[in-house]
């Protein structure tokens, strides 16, 4: 098993005649990732990679049986594909699109929801359940199958601690980046409560950030739903004081945010947090 | 996007939001034409130039013109005064507290009010602050605005007005893609009448592009940051003297932390992102090189990012001009050896691991 994506997923590329698009649906296909179709207005017929290009989702979810897109369009069209997907019938939607403006990620998140569809990100290097699929922008080199599962808030510094778990010969089951921004569609509960529920999945790796309260809102709800061991990196914890909006950011935060309420509510939510990236393999399998 | 207190009013203008009568005083000529008493208030991107002395009462035209020299130019937490705003000064029968901005884990546009105003809403205790959150997809409904309104034992003609407000700033802060706007002392007048006395909006950069109205002023800002920006390229100065070129904001943040652990102290964030582009590595490098670290600590993780690639940026920039700092290399992933050997070469010191790195970039700093 894994979480939110396996072999099954038929996925429909939008943006997928663009150098990115070209070069990830290779990626994606040599991985294993079933790329069944792809979007781009105006192009219908052409092909990348074998796969066929339609002009719209609707036309590539009726032809293909695509159920899962990846988003790759430029940030100003980003909604529109989303809604576009969603609408087409598609069930899981991965955003890898940066910079999309937050009210517009707050509607295809709210969308999805009313869908009743899985939305990953925005911003974010997408999922990858190692041995079965890969949707999205990751590393293909870097993961190994195996039983720890990965959620994420970062890009890079998350590929620097799968590389490092597989290093060690601990694989994993699947990894999902859930993107870096304040609006994202599956925040870490989410995330938790698929890995408690994989069979697979034996323990869990958390990956945060300074900013919001996601960390601490994962920690009470590890407290009181996850029994599988859970570890923790933070990024940021030197950082300045970042932006602060106004007053009203503060008086939702009511000081929480910074890295040290974080790390004081995984301890005691009793997971095992890493000082440095490259320790966390070190401590799962000290652990677990 | 931070705006002004002064373009923020503009905005509540366009949404029929009534503030003081004020203007924009650039020279003393400017100050005629407001009735006495009037305010002038420094125009500066933070909070608290009330207690700075940035914001002045003025009685006659020659208190004014004192009053303003006193302002223009004063340095407020880092920030040099280069606007005033003088607006009349107006009788308050209640004051307010009105935002809304985004509720991060509920994903959902987030209304306080309170009628605690005026006072720094910080110390406010949170059963005297109503909130409601709006469903972004129906967008502000009346049970919405009724349910906060209930709460503040307003009179009937005070409750219409702040309802009111309520509902005009809500479109605005979707129309306007806001991350916050927030009136502090939103007012109640003797004749029912509601007026903002304040103005803080954020407006989301990432949706500049559909606010060509607005000017975009990066006050907050250094010049290399500034000149950084322009290149897209992710560039933060801060206390510290290393340089720390990574990529991705979670990485290059790891490293600061990494850092700090070995007492070293980060002096620029830069933050190459997903980019091999050897010009863009190119300019990157020469930004930092214009920062004067004592110590540049590289740190790469190639996913789809070539090691190589990058690395073949940096030997462009020190073979063409020469480095006149320590640089420490970490590279790790795609192509990592070839990229370690270009770096060697380029008379780099390569290491192994981020904690090997870190600790010979802070030793190296501090031995300076």
């Amino acid at each position: 098993m894994a979480i939110f994506v396996d072999e099954k997923n038929k996925v429909v590329v939008q943006g997928a005649t663009g150098h990115q698009g070209v070069f990830h649906i290779g990626e994606m296909l040599g991985f294993g990732t079933k790329v069944v179709a792809g979007v781009t207005p105006g192009k219908a017929g052409q092909e990348i990679h074998g796969v066929p290009i339609f002009n719209n989702a609707n036309d590539a979810v009726v032809e293909t049986g695509a159920d899962t897109s990846l988003v790759l369009v430029p940030a100003r069209f980003a909604k529109d594909a989303v809604f576009e997907a969603l609408d087409a019938g598609v069930k899981t939607v991965v955003v890898i699109t940066e910079n999309i403006p937050f009210h517009d990620a707050m509607e295809f998140v709210h969308y999805a929801k009313y869908k009743d569809a899985v939305l990953i990100g925005p911003n974010c290097p997408g999922i990858a359940s190692p041995g079965k699929t890969k949707i999205g922008i990751l590393p293909g080199s870097i993961f190994l199958e195996g039983n720890v599962g990965v959620a994420s808030r970062s890009g890079t510094l998350t590929y620097e601690i799968v590389n490092s778990l597989s290093e060690k010969k601990m694989g994993q089951s699947t990894c999902v980046g859930l993107g870096g921004d304040p609006i994202i569609g599956t925040p870490f509960i989410d995330a938790l409560d698929a890995f408690e529920k994989d069979k697979e999945t034996k323990a869990v790796v958390l990956v945060g950030e300074i900013g919001g309260t996601a960390e601490e809102d994962a920690a009470e709800h590890i407290i009181e739903h996850i029994d599988k061991p859970v570890f923790a990196f933070i990024a940021g914890r030197t950082a300045p004081p970042g932006k602060r909006m106004g007053h009203a950011g503060a008086i939702i935060a009511r000081g929480k945010g910074t890295a040290k309420s974080k790390i004081k509510a995984f301890e005691k939510a009793d997971v095992k947090i890493a000082q440095f990236p490259t320790d966390i393999a070190d401590l799962v399998e000290k652990y677990s | 996007m931070k705006l002004f207190e002064y373009q923020g009013k503009e905005l509540f203008g366009k949404y029929d939001i009534a503030v003081p009568n004020g203007k924009l005083v650039n020279s003393k000529k400017d100050l005629s034409g407001l009735k006495f008493p009037f305010v002038l208030k420094a125009q500066v991107p933070i909070g608290g130039r009330g207690k700075a002395g940035g914001i002045k009462v003025a009685e006659s035209l020659n208190d004014a013109k004192e009053k303003f020299s006193q302002i223009m130019g004063m340095n407020i937490k880092g920030f040099t005064v280069q606007k005033v705003y003088a607006e009349e000064k107006v009788e308050i029968k209640k004051e307010l507290y009105l935002s809304i901005t985004l509720d991060r884990t509920k994903r959902m546009p987030l209304i306080m009010i309170s009628g605690k105003g005026g006072m720094d809403i910080e110390s406010v205790p949170d059963d005297k602050i109503f909130k409601e959150w709006v469903n972004p997809l129906i967008g502000i409904q009346s049970f919405n605005i009724r349910s906060v309104i209930s709460k503040l034992k307003l009179e009937r003609e005070e409750a219409k007005g702040i309802s009111k407000t309520i509902s005009r700033i809500y479109k605005m802060f979707r129309e306007y893609d806001c991350e916050l706007v927030e009136i502090n002392p939103l007012i109640i007048r003797s004749d029912g009448s509601t007026m903002a006395l304040d103005s803080k909006v954020v407006i989301n950069d990432d949706a500049m592009f559909r606010h060509s109205d607005i000017v975009p002023e990066l006050v907050d800002l250094t010049t290399l940051e500034k000149d950084a920006k322009g290149k897209g390229i992710t560039f933060i100065q801060l206390d510290g003297d290393i340089g720390v070129i990574a990529n991705g904001a979670g990485l290059t943040m790891a490293t600061l932390d990494a850092l700090t652990y070995f007492k070293g102290a980060g002096g620029v964030f830069l933050d190459l992102g997903g980019t091999d582009d050897p010009e863009k590595v190119k300019q990157a490098f020469e930004l930092m090189k214009k920062a004067k670290p004592s110590v540049i600590f590289l740190n790469l993780f190639g996913g789809i990012t070539k090691c190589d690639t990058v690395a073949k940026g940096v030997q462009a920039v020190i073979s063409k001009e020469g480095i006149d700092c320590p640089v420490i290399t970490r590279i790790k992933g795609m192509n990592e050896d070839a990229a370690k050997d270009i770096l060697k070469d380029a008379g780099l010191i390569t290491a192994t691991t981020l904690q090997d790195a870190a600790q010979k970039s802070s030793d190296l700093a501090g031995g300076k």
